[in-house]
């Protein structure tokens, strides 16, 4: 792989995880346990997917060959997307959304904080403009989490099994591929095991204070980083796509 | 002078009813009547509009839908706060939604089928609430008149994106401008039947223009908006479905065709093709959200 797919390759990476987990997010509205929280849950979701643009708008210069923000969303099926399996996980009850923004937002954050400092000047800027949203959704989920695991016995078991299911799921967030690590060398990318304690520290802190605690010895799954995914994806896209796909002279 | 006397005096006056003011009771509930029915319709327009946001053709199109979207949720909580200054909490207003005491705008019990609903709703649903809004700026309701002042920033915006839409597709592909008539076809008679009933049916308006609640009536509404809703519409190649609309050059504005108040009246009864859907959806959104609500207050309770 060249340089450039491989820098292609990592956006996708990115981007792909902003755009879905916005979609699901975005399935909150007009469903939210408060309308104060639909407002909220909508408002990550509009900043993901502004991240995404950013990056597939790279994507698309990068390539040269008239591709566009939109062919590169619309135009992959799900053996070509490269989001994380956490942002794929079905949003489940607002415990389980809460939780999945958790583990996402701050890995997003200690991400973000990093990939700043990339050489590549696209990404730098990116990291930093994403940064700032990023750190308003850790607080959003950290908030919550804090509040549902110290809120009522039934607030506290529900998010405490969100947890439990959701955990195996985390590995997945860190996992990278070759291409990864030469652009790693490179100081283009992020080397992700640099910021998994840093990670697991901000999330320890937050479920000490949410009284929760982190299940042990569960089965981590991977995969993602080489665009195998768990069923749902399919669905997602297929929903997403299907007008692009249904219509494809058409132009909205 | 009496209460009666002096209210009626800052009415002819246009001095703005303050929430500590005295008001009739009439007054009080008449505001609380109409400025919920404001906020539920608010709220419950997420939902037809909400249908679409998954399937959005361009990742430019969802954003905007979705901040659209987002914005009506803010109306709708200002409104609600709004209302409350009338001595009743959301809560209250929620209850009666959900049991059905309360109305919404009937035009939200239509579905929304394909793309170009969501041009045909920011066009001509928030076209028409754009007119009724902008008039509600001078109502003498304060809290109520300034969340107009606000809302209708942003309604505008609401109106040209929908608009944008609806173009597009009227200038796209074959299918592209069948859904786009299709879609004006279907949204047309509702959109004009949200003025409410003519004003010599509309019951409870007497008393809304004698305390300077309304300003204008139901009819002079419609006729503004369809004045400037059919001329859009020959911009970009539609049709409006109405055999009998003409321009009379005598009163400077358009005539028009019979609307369907039976319908109307069903759709207002509940017989909408989406009433049930509509409530049902917000009744168990608001269930499946009793425990985080729960757990929030148990929460702030230990921590104050």
């Amino acid at each position: 792989m060249e340089n450039k797919d491989a820098l292609i390759n990592y956006c996708l990476r990115v981007g792909d995880s902003s755009l879905v987990l916005g979609q699901r997010l975005a399935e909150w509205c007009s469903n939210g346990p408060i309308l104060e929280e639909d407002i909220a849950l909508t408002n990550i979701s509009l900043d993901l997917f502004g991240q995404s643009r950013m990056l597939y708008s790279y994507i698309a210069e990068l390539k040269g060959n008239g591709e566009t923000e939109d062919s590169v969303a619309f135009g992959r099926n799900e053996r070509a997307f490269y989001n994380t399996l956490l942002s794929e996980r079905p949003n489940g009850h607002f415990g389980d959304t809460i939780v999945r923004g958790l583990l996402v937002d701050a890995f997003n954050f200690h991400f973000y904080t990093k990939l700043k400092e990339s050489k590549d000047s696209t990404l730098a800027a990116f990291a930093e403009k994403s940064l700032k949203e990023v750190t308003y959704h850790l607080r959003h989920s950290s908030e919550w989490i804090i509040r549902l695991g110290d809120g009522t016995e039934e607030s506290k078991n529900k998010v405490q099994k969100s947890l439990n299911e959701l955990w195996g799921y985390s590995d997945d967030l860190f996992e990278m591929n070759d291409d990864d690590l030469n652009l790693v060398s490179e100081g283009v990318a992020i080397d992700l095991s640099s910021i998994k304690p840093l990670w697991q520290e901000t999330i320890n802190t937050v479920l000490s204070r949410a009284k929760l605690t982190l299940p042990e010895n569960v089965f981590m799954h991977k995969g993602s980083r080489n665009a195998v995914h768990s069923e749902y994806l399919g669905h997602l896209l297929c929903e997403m796509q299907y007008l692009q796909k249904a219509y494809p002279d058409a132009k909205w | 002078m009496s209460d009666l006397d002096k209210f009626l005096e800052k009415i002819k006056n246009n001095v703005k009813i303050e929430p500590k003011d005295w008001m009739p009771d009439g007054y009080r509930k008449h505001l609380q009547r109409q400025m919920s029915q404001h906020a539920h319709s608010e709220i419950i327009g997420m939902q037809p509009e909400g249908n679409w946001i998954t399937r959005a053709p361009s990742l430019r199109a969802k954003v905007i839908l979705l901040a659209k979207i987002q914005d009506e949720a803010g109306h709708g909580q200002y409104l609600y706060s709004a209302a409350e200054t009338l001595g009743k909490s959301r809560d209250e207003y929620i209850h009666e939604l959900q049991t059905r005491k309360a109305k919404y705008s009937s035009i939200f019990n239509y579905p929304t089928l394909t793309w170009a609903d969501m041009g045909a709703v920011g066009w001509l649903v928030d076209g028409a609430a754009i007119v009724n809004q902008v008039s509600l700026q001078k109502t003498s309701y304060g809290p109520y008149s300034r969340a107009m002042v606000r809302i209708c920033k942003e309604e505008s915006f609401h109106q040209r994106q929908g608009y944008e839409i609806m173009s597009q597709m009227a200038f796209g592909t074959a299918e592209q401008k069948e859904m786009a008539q299709d879609a004006l076809n279907r949204f047309w008679w509702p959109s004009i039947m949200m003025f409410g009933p003519h004003d010599a049916d509309s019951a409870r308006s007497g008393d809304a223009m004698k305390w300077g609640i309304k300003v204008e009536s139901n009819d002079e509404l419609r006729q503004r908006f369809i004045d400037k809703t059919v001329q859009q519409a020959e911009i970009i190649g539609l049709t409006i479905p109405d055999p009998d609309l003409k321009w009379n050059e005598e009163k400077g504005s358009y005539d028009f065709g019979k609307m369907d108040w039976d319908e109307f009246w069903q759709v207002v009864k509940g017989n909408g093709p989406c009433n049930d859907q509509r409530i049902n959806h917000h009744i168990k959104a608001h269930e499946e959200g009793t425990w985080v609500r729960e757990a929030a207050i148990a929460y702030a309770k230990k921590n104050n």
